[in-house]
């Protein structure tokens, strides 16, 4: 267990989270969210104003899998903010009513 | 798949014992939760090791077999 092979997989996911700002690992699409909480992660999002991609792990089995070991977490939607795993749903609603998803959006546009 | 309530919060409880678990059934159809969690075991730590603290709690079951657990977390004040 405590040795973990860096798969193909591994490695394409990085690629994705380091090559965006803001990446969400969800069910469905923007547009046409499949789950409920992936659902309330892009009306978050929305309401952020950020821009941000969409991963559909519905489209890709081997993300679909792979996310969940990637960040030791086992459930999807999932939030990267600067390369960093930020949270599931619940913990993006938590950070935006503390207003601290908000302070990470507006620390990105200045470094940006 | 269905989990009962009192299913959930012995397996929280039983990997912290401190735990102040409640939980409220969404959809009234056993499948649906909402779980908060207060436990002095989370001292210290960031929402996502609070949040993986419960989940490795409950097994391989979220994700599978409980799909729809929103969760909160927080430490005892």
């Amino acid at each position: 267990m405590s040795e973990h092979s860096h798969s193909a997989t591994d490695t394409r996911i990085a690629e994705i989270v380091n090559g965006n700002q803001v990446v969400l690992f969800m069910k469905g699409t923007p547009l046409f969210p499949q789950c409920g909480f992936s659902s309330r992660a892009i009306a978050i999002l929305e309401h952020l104003g950020v821009e941000y991609a969409s991963v559909d792990v519905l489209q890709d089995m081997e993300i679909r899998q792979g996310i969940k070991s990637f960040s030791d977490w086992p459930t999807i939607p999932q939030l990267y903010i600067g390369g960093e795993f930020v949270g599931g749903s619940d913990i993006m609603m938590e950070m935006f009513e503390a207003g601290e998803l908000q302070q990470m959006v507006e620390g990105l546009k200045q470094a940006g | 798949m269905a989990m009962p309530a009192n299913e959930i919060e012995a397996l929280i409880r039983t990997a912290l014992p401190g735990a102040e678990v409640t939980i409220t059934d969404l959809a009234g159809d056993g499948d649906h939760y909402a779980a908060h969690v207060v436990a002095p075991e989370f001292a210290g730590k960031s929402r996502i090791a609070q949040h993986q603290m419960v989940y490795r709690a409950l097994g391989g079951r979220m994700g599978g077999e409980l799909h729809a657990l929103q969760l909160t977390t927080a430490v005892p004040t």
